[in-house]
């Protein structure tokens, strides 16, 4: 009993430090969101009403809260992948022993990961530009015809994962960097010796010895790329006709621009239980072949 | 910060002792916080050294808000106690921030005032600053929405003149569309902006909300018939049922004859004139909205001064209004950004006077109404022009659409009946 006292005692701080700021804000946001907080609760708290789960149903009813959800799968489907391949083709390139100039080609690779991104944002809507963009005057030479990519509803969600996948693939590929100079070397020699190729030394060696790596940046991956935010905030503004608009900006346009607050509480909640699943089904995968 | 007196007290003497007459202000080390949009924040800035001038000891920070994070922006300040003393608000959104009681009545000060005179100022523009019988706002510019259109393909049509009827434009938009061929129409309505529909429907006699703003009125024969005018555009093809952004470059598109009418704003005198070459200049004109019988109403839009009541400085913001407001600082406001003035007395001076495209403007102004004062009138903009949409393209016919819209109006304002309901007679 001693013990466990102590042993309460000690994580302690730990404790109450996610008590107070992950748990109340996230009881706050659900106590919120049974309530109907708009202006005219801002005005004066009297004329805040309890209203039980009707925001949750009119939310289910909201065809935009669909298409917001939609659009952040595919998002993440189609985002999370690229990323995770972009990071680990950069970290297999850095740790190739042909590299030279290892420190600057990682520094250069991890700098969009510091940059501020609506400083970068603005340099790639001038990439994107139609008529003088760099990427359609590459694809020009290529012989595609201009792509109006954040005018264009079925182009804007594209451009948004690939601008998305540039800014963040610097941070995985650290991450893929360790965890290859963790991998003894005698494993490869060896394969090389029964006289495997690259690519089976690739599949059979390297994706074995990551695979704890590979699920660690799967999972902060997907919880991040669930939140998407900024990007479609400064580079679209959820156009064009609504195709980039994602569950959070649907609800930052919810809570702070119509300042439904209630409303914009019960998305919050449903993001919130959709990462945890998501999180949730993810390890239970990665228990089940063994990789944890 | 100098020593308070009560607010209404000083206001009155203040607007009475205006900046006109030479008593020096009596404040002394004041910093106004001024909170402008867009372009009116970015050259707001080059006026001020006058005011400054004309009010020493009272220094004037300029904060230049994006349109887009504006509204946003106004309502976290609110929420978070950082309000500005002044700032520009558009004037829908002015009973929403009454209704927050977030804003300085100014029936006081506008009455002392021999600088602002409601009498000067477009009725219809006036009135969108008054919510509950009190004065919130002094309009600062205004926006409308009229004809802009190609005089040589009307001529060509048989048509010398512009349309001033519903009849008459929709038989304009027909011949203009016979000469115009395959691919080609008569006139641009995009299908995300609400206005084209809001002009046709302010036109009607019918309000737009019913029941104190309690419910929508969308069922309405007025607004039905603007409905079935607005559809019948799209349903006869004269109009692309498509979205501006759909559309590449309108300029060029309305320049090489792709339509020949075009229901936009002021600010699009200036993008034609910049956009289509000098010799080009001559086949575009402007004209008032054509009514059901003859010249029809138009949106009293645009943007107005409010000072805030949580201002330490009311007096101080106050007097900024009001230079804000004088005809000459009008004319260099206007020259500056283009924008149109809400004083008539600013028309009759260059560079408005003399304007012959601005000068359907100056006539429509005389024709706008203000759009329903409910906090929420916005979102049901938006949604009728949604549901619009899918009546445009088939999904829903006039009368279904306006019941759909009646629908969606009744959801967004059910909050405002409950509040009606408890508190009679003191709708915010």
């Amino acid at each position: 009993m001693k013990g466990g006292q102590a042993g309460w005692l000690f994580v302690a701080p730990a404790l109450s430090v996610i008590g107070l700021f992950f748990a109340v804000p996230a009881l706050a946001a659900l106590a919120l969101s049974l309530t109907d907080f708009d202006i005219y609760a801002l005005a004066d708290i009297r004329n805040l009403r309890f209203v039980g789960f009707r925001n949750y149903a009119e939310l289910l009813a909201n065809p935009l809260f669909w298409q917001a959800l939609g659009n952040t799968l595919y998002f993440v489907v189609v985002g999370v992948p690229l990323s995770i391949a972009a990071s680990l083709g950069a970290a297999l390139l850095l740790e190739s022993r042909l590299a030279r100039f290892k420190g600057f080609f990682r520094t250069a690779l991890f700098a969009p990961v510091v940059t501020t991104l609506v400083a970068v944002a603005v340099i790639w809507r001038y990439l994107l530009h139609t008529h003088y963009g760099l990427l359609n005057y590459a694809l020009g030479a290529l012989g595609v015809a201009p792509v109006d990519w954040l005018g264009d509803p079925r182009w804007a969600m594209p451009a948004i994962i690939f601008f998305a996948v540039w800014k963040n693939f610097g941070y995985n590929m650290l991450i893929f960097v360790a965890g290859l100079q963790t991998i003894p070397e005698d494993l490869y020699e060896a394969a090389r010796m029964d006289g495997a190729s690259a690519l089976r030394r690739f599949w059979h060696v390297t994706l074995p010895g990551l695979a704890p790596v590979v699920l660690l940046v799967s999972l902060l991956t997907v919880a991040g790329y669930l939140q998407l935010f900024a990007e479609p905030y400064v580079m679209t503004q959820g156009g064009p006709q609504q195709s980039t608009v994602s569950l959070l900006y649907f609800m930052f346009e919810q809570g702070f621009k119509w300042w439904n607050l209630g409303t914009a509480s019960a998305v919050a909640f449903l993001l919130f239980v959709m990462i945890l699943a998501v999180t949730l089904v993810q390890l239970a995968v990665a228990r089940r072949r063994g990789m944890l | 910060m100098s020593a308070r007196p009560p607010r209404r007290a000083i206001l009155g003497q203040l607007g009475a002792a205006s900046l006109a007459a030479c008593a020096p202000a009596r404040t002394a080390g004041v910093t106004l916080r001024f909170w402008a949009m867009g372009r009116e924040g970015e050259v707001v800035q080059t006026l001020m050294p006058a005011f400054e001038a004309a009010n020493p000891g009272v220094r004037v920070e300029v904060q230049q808000l994006p349109w887009s994070a504006a509204h946003a922006k106004l309502l976290t300040a609110f929420a978070g106690g950082s309000l500005p003393d002044v700032c520009q608000v558009g004037n829908t959104w002015v009973p929403e921030f009454a209704a927050l009681s977030a804003l300085e009545p100014l029936d006081a000060a506008v009455a002392a005032s021999r600088v602002v005179r409601p009498a000067d100022d477009f009725t219809g523009i006036w009135r969108t600053n008054i919510v509950d019988g009190r004065l919130y706002g002094v309009p600062w510019y205004v926006d409308t929405r009229l004809l802009f259109y190609r005089r040589d393909l009307l001529a060509k049509a048989g048509f010398p003149a512009a349309p001033a009827t519903w009849p008459q434009w929709m038989a304009a938009m027909q011949a203009v569309k016979r000469g115009a061929g395959a691919g080609g129409f008569a006139a641009l309505l995009p299908l995300n902006e609400f206005e084209p529909l809001l002009t046709l429907a302010l036109q009607q006699d019918a309000p737009l909300l019913r029941d104190g703003g309690g419910r929508g009125n969308f069922r309405s024969p007025g607004f039905k018939r603007a409905l079935a005018f607005y559809g019948e555009i799209f349903r006869r093809g004269l109009a692309p049922v498509q979205a501006s952004t759909q559309i590449g470059n309108l300029y060029d598109e309305f320049d090489r004859g792709a339509f020949a009418f075009y229901v936009t704003g002021p600010w699009n005198l200036g993008e034609f004139r910049r956009r289509l070459p000098q010799a080009r200049q001559d086949i575009w004109m402007t004209a008032p909205m054509p009514g059901p019988a003859g010249p029809g109403a138009g949106i009293a839009g645009g943007s107005s001064l409010a000072v805030f009541r949580s201002s330490a400085n009311k007096a101080a913001a106050w007097r900024l209004v009001e230079y804000l407001s004088q005809g000459p600082v009008q004319g260099r406001f206007s020259a500056l950004t283009g924008d149109l003035s809400p004083r008539r007395d600013a028309w009759e001076a260059p560079p408005l006077a003399g304007d012959v495209k601005a000068a359907a403007f100056r006539d429509q102004l005389e024709r706008v109404k203000p759009t329903p004062q409910a906090p929420e009138w916005e979102r049901i903009a938006t949604e009728m022009q949604l549901v619009a949409e899918q009546m445009v393209n088939g999904r829903l016919d006039v009368d279904q659409a306006a019941a759909e819209i009646d629908r969606r109006a009744d959801r967004l304002l059910e909050k405002r009946r409950w509040m009606l309901a408890r508190k009679p007679g003191a709708a915010p």
